[in-house]
């Protein structure tokens, strides 16, 4: 039977390895778990969008952030934790170190250009070849076919047959038979009246990070250009958290400061660029606050000052009102000039133009648009509206088990980067309390993580997955959006304007409004305290109630509903960890106001949290952290 | 920074069900209007600016034009790739013009060979990944 709008063909799939997502993280898992399967084993992967272009990479990347050469993944695990305010997961970070050499080395093999220094010019990094560094970890490269080249090998591994695209996974399913054991999931096409329900042995959980909970600081066209990508609706955590995985640090965010309207990388203008970034009068705020940022030690002694507490000075210069913040890339390139052939400097003006146009064109266009040229004048900087995500400079997440001959015994559970929920495993951004794994982090985590399934599948080989709940039930939840609408479109002249139903896009605006006033959004600079928490949480509950009324007029809106249910779930977790720990720990990413010190005695600790699906409660609760590898904060180059 | 699409040049992918713009947009923008078989993107307030489907367009019928909630009018960012290159042309405001080259691959489209030459599977018990057979892993000491 073929579907028609609002009675979709139910598509049945059993596989022993189900992929959900089609990023850097789930195209490292596709490589590895085939070579370890074989052909004993069925491996799907299921990408929401294509998977040339599909993920935080889709549009390409001017650097490769994570790249240790000569470095040692001790000093990886101490840069990490400096950055993030020294809450982190030292065996997850380490494991990602001791790795992600093999990944850059294989994407070079594929085809990725990666920039050498002129010694070693033309000779692969595994021959010896030395990179062109912009900083201690990171690597320039011509990445703007950067997903297209590791998607291909992805495909050629998985077989494309194996490959479903533009099925959006919105729910995982829990086994009927043993408690706490996943499953399957379900998802529907956004292209074809079809709804596919999976059974299977092993989940991997990939599907980015969370982007559009928070007021964005555009007010129309441009609320897509948003830093991360715009299509990451936190469906990795919320689809975790809704079948009881245990989420960690979600109340850290990153807050990225950027070039003003276009969102523009700085990272090579600050490293390889050496250009400087003052207030509005000339005064680095970095040097000129450092006092303030002794509240904050030991981190501020990091050789890199950590990226919160660098927003944290600027943002004291823009509250009381010493803006606008600017990046001096004309001083910057006319001091590199200095020493410079007229070609070698024109090969600068290329080199600074393709920081943007590898990825984020939207940069390139604002400089257009407003005659920048960066060699004749400086450009404005801001932080953004707030992100959640875990492979970036953040590190929220799920709580996963750590590799056998690192982690402590409270940290592994048997299999590698698998989540609290048996079965159900996660990579890049899913994995709390490990961040800076970047675009070859996430790749070499799905590596990781693809292994591991594959022995756990073995392991369970006798297990028949049994789908807990009524499949003709869950069905008719996720189309009720379309049943909403095509009950109820015809009672008012406008059908956007309607008593009985919701539309995606407001239901998404309201998200945005409430996190933005209340939750520690652009307008209050970032603070909040438990009172406007109370709030806050009162709205998502009461937008909670009303996903029940979305609406979706065609498939992309019935898409659009599920990733603002899935923005929902994810905001009411950061919301619930933010209001749980009493401190500031992230101050410049955001504040409690009621308690703006850091609290070393009392949090230096991990934040959990378990949603209970038998019963709808939230459980909060401090996990003790360790150190394994013994911390300095000063002397670590980022 | 929304895309738009050029009438004279979009043909609609001759009548295909899905045209090049549909298939590759990571955000689901692109839609075929089947009745004048020509694209659009039918959210414009949700496009990343990717241009992905302006690089994959085989009639080059997609421009993005600045996001005028923010962006002064006039000024333009045009790729034109190729399977190994990407040339772009940048077009200012003030009717200036710069173009800049780029590699994008340095081997030819669809000659990953993802397993060639490489080790087979090891032993799943250690923390080794396949191509990393016969290393000695740290681990902290």
């Amino acid at each position: 039977m073929s579907g028609t709008f609002g009675n979709p063909e139910i598509i049945d799939i059993d596989t022993d390895i189900l992929i959900v997502g089609g990023g850097m993280a789930a195209c490292g898992a596709a490589f590895e778990a085939k070579r370890w399967s074989g052909d004993d084993m069925k491996i799907t992967l299921v990408d929401k969008a294509a998977l040339d272009r599909s993920g935080a990479v889709a549009m390409g990347l001017s650097a490769i952030n994570t790249y240790l050469g000569d470095n040692n993944p001790e000093d990886y695990c101490r840069m990490v934790s400096a950055d993030l305010m020294g809450i982190t997961r030292d065996d997850l970070v380490f494991d990602v170190g001791r790795h992600v050499d093999d990944s850059v080395e294989l994407f070079e093999e594929w085809g990725l250009p990666i920039w050498k220094d002129k010694e070693t010019e033309g000779v692969a990094l595994r021959d010896g070849g030395k990179p062109v560094r912009s900083g201690k970890w990171q690597i320039m490269i011509n990445g703007e076919g950067y997903k297209t080249i590791v998607a291909e090998a992805a495909k050629k591994a998985l077989g494309i047959e194996n490959i479903i695209e533009r099925c959006f996974i919105v729910k995982y399913l829990l086994d009927q038979n043993e408690e706490n054991r996943i499953s399957g999931a379900v998802g529907l096409s956004v292209r074809e009246h079809k709804l596919f329900v999976f059974k299977a042995n092993a989940i991997l959980n990939v599907c980015g990070g969370c982007v559009n909970i928070f007021r964005p600081r555009s007010n129309g066209e441009g609320n897509g250009r948003t830093w991360y990508p715009v299509w990451n609706a936190g469906s990795t955590y919320a689809m975790a958290a809704e079948v009881g995985a245990e989420l960690t640090m979600m109340e850290n965010r990153f807050v990225p400061a950027r070039f003003k309207d276009g969102y523009g990388p700085v990272g090579a203008w600050f490293l390889l660029f050496k250009s400087k970034a003052t207030n509005g009068f000339g005064e680095d705020y970095v040097v000129k606050n450092a006092d303030m940022l002794a509240d904050y030690a030991p981190y501020d002694k990091a050789a890199v000052v950590p990226t919160c507490l660098r927003n944290h000075a600027m943002l004291k210069e823009m509250i009381e009102g010493r803006g606008p913040i600017m990046m001096h890339t004309d001083v910057a390139m006319a001091k590199l000039a200095e020493t410079m052939t007229p070609k070698e400097i024109k090969h600068l003006e290329a080199e600074a133009w393709e920081d943007f146009l590898d990825m984020c064109i939207g940069q390139a266009g604002v400089w257009a648009g407003m005659n920048i040229r960066p060699e004749e004048k400086p450009s404005e900087l801001m932080p953004t509206e707030p992100y959640l995500l875990g492979s970036h400079s953040g590190c929220c997440g799920i709580w996963v088990s750590g590799p056998e001959d690192i982690a402590p015994a409270e940290w592994q559970w048997g299999y590698n980067r698998m989540t609290t929920v048996k079965g159900l495993f996660t990579a890049g951004d899913g994995v709390g309390a490990s961040g800076h794994k970047f675009s070859s982090g996430s790749h070499a985590e799905g590596r990781i993580a693809g292994k591991t399934m594959v022995k756990f599948v073995k392991d369970n080989a006798g297990f028949t997955p049994a789908l807990k709940g009524d499949i003709p039930a869950i069905a008719e939840e996720i189309y009720l959006p379309v049943r909403n609408y095509l009950e109820h479109k015809d009672k008012t002249t406008d059908e956007d304007v309607n008593p009985h139903y919701i539309t995606p896009a407001m239901f998404q605006k309201r998200l945005q409004k409430y996190m933005d006033e209340y939750v520690a959004g652009v307008s209050t600079y970032y603070h909040t305290n438990a009172k406007m928490l109370e709030v806050g949480l009162q709205h998502l509950t009461w937008l909670k109630e009303d996903s029940a009324n979305l609406r979706a007029k065609d498939l992309h809106e019935l898409m659009r509903a599920w990733e603002n249910y899935h923005r929902l779930w994810a905001a009411e977790a950061h919301l619930r960890h933010i209001m749980f720990r009493e401190e500031t720990r992230y101050p410049g990413f955001f504040y409690r106001t009621d308690f703006m010190a850091l609290n070393e005695a009392e949090w230096k600790c991990f934040v959990n949290s378990r949603h209970d699906p038998a019963t709808g409660e939230w459980e909060m609760k401090k996990v003790p952290h360790i150190d394994l590898v013994e911390k300095h904060y000063d002397g670590q180059a980022h | 920074m929304p895309t738009f699409v050029h009438t004279e040049k979009c043909d609609g992918c001759k009548g295909g069900e899905v045209t090049a713009c549909m298939y590759i947009c990571p955000n689901n923008l692109m839609k075929l209007d089947t009745e004048r078989m020509k694209a659009y993107n039918q959210e414009p307030d949700q496009c990343w600016e990717c241009q992905c489907c302006v690089k994959a367009c085989p009639q080059q019928a997609i421009e993005v034009r600045a996001y005028q909630d923010v962006v002064p009018m006039g000024g333009a960012c045009i790729p034109l790739r190729t399977d190994q290159a990407i040339m772009w042309t940048i077009k200012f405001r003030d009717g200036a013009v710069k173009r800049f080259k780029f590699p994008v691959r340095t081997t030819a489209v669809g000659s990953i060979d993802p397993y060639g030459g490489k080790p087979e599977a090891g032993d799943p018990n250690d923390q080794l990944l396949f191509t990393e057979a016969g290393k000695t892993l740290p681990t902290i000491s």
